[in-house]
């Protein structure tokens, strides 16, 4: 865990995920995200977590993103850029930002004589190991109930993209 | 070298689950308040695992398993409802989506 590169990564990704709130092409948008999500998980790497690493990177920017870009293609937003919102709703965007990170900052130095040492550093099958150990012992019903819960999604997707019939589009919203 | 502490994995997480909120807030594009969202449960996945790493257990760690599958989810299902808008209503501008409103 060296210094540099967390800082460089840091930097980064707070860089790129500023591009992304503040792109007006939304296509720049999602490759900003992705750049972004690339940091982070160069950062995971930095905290060991090579697995969580690769499965980000292969959900999110494998998957998530990809989709992003392809419903960004699919709608063709043309003629439709009113980026930000003005005035007072910039305010409020930056007033609670900076809540949150003060909230966060208060707690931090609130809580800084206990801070634990990073533990020792796992070996990576052993820690592969580990996780199925986890997931099938004492996250057993979670994970059935994620299970369920991506069963569920699928069904409700398949419901909404169904195209609806003509005459109910008319009387429609 | 200094190895980056706990503080700072925290802060750098709250950093960029500020800039997602700011982006929920702020811009009025239905797919960039997505992406926005999408930000804010990277940051939470990051808080977990600094504090699962700096706690020497893996239970963080898991639980960033299920944010993920939650997150793949939720996507799904909410560009099929942004697609579902786009056909009826044309647009995916919030300012223009307000039939609840009245």
């Amino acid at each position: 865990m060296s210094s540099f590169a967390f800082v460089f990564l840091a930097v980064f990704t707070v860089v790129t995920a500023l591009g992304m709130v503040a792109a007006r092409n939304t296509v720049n948008g999602a490759m900003c995200l992705l750049l972004c999500l690339a940091g982070v998980a160069g950062l995971l790497v930095q905290l060991d977590a090579f697995l969580l690493a690769f499965l980000l990177i292969l959900v999110y920017a494998g998957a998530i993103v990809a989709l992003f870009l392809f419903i960004i293609m699919l709608l063709d937003m043309r003629g439709q850029n009113t980026p930000t919102r003005k005035g007072a709703g910039v305010l409020a965007g930056f007033v609670s930002g900076a809540l949150l990170i003060a909230g966060v900052a208060s707690l931090a130095v609130h809580l800084r004589g206990n801070l634990p040492a990073p533990g020792p550093v796992p070996v990576v099958g052993a820690a592969l190991a580990s996780y199925a150990d986890l997931l099938f012992t004492a996250y057993l019903l979670p994970v059935e109930v994620i299970g369920f819960l991506l069963l569920i999604a699928m069904l409700g997707v398949i419901v909404l993209s169904r195209r609806t019939h003509p005459e109910e589009e008319r009387s429609g919203l | 070298m200094i190895a980056p502490t706990l503080h700072a994995y925290i802060a750098l997480s709250a950093v960029l689950f500020a800039i997602g909120f700011f982006g929920v807030l702020v811009r009025r594009n239905t797919l960039v308040i997505f992406m926005s969202l999408e930000l804010m449960l990277v940051a939470a996945t990051l808080a977990f695992a600094a504090f699962s790493r700096f706690n020497g257990t893996l239970d963080g760690d898991v639980l960033v398993f299920f944010i993920l599958t939650v997150a793949a989810a939720e996507v799904a299902v909410g560009l099929a409802i942004i697609v579902a808008l786009f056909r009826r209503r044309h647009t995916v501008q919030v300012d223009q989506l307000s039939a609840l409103k009245n």
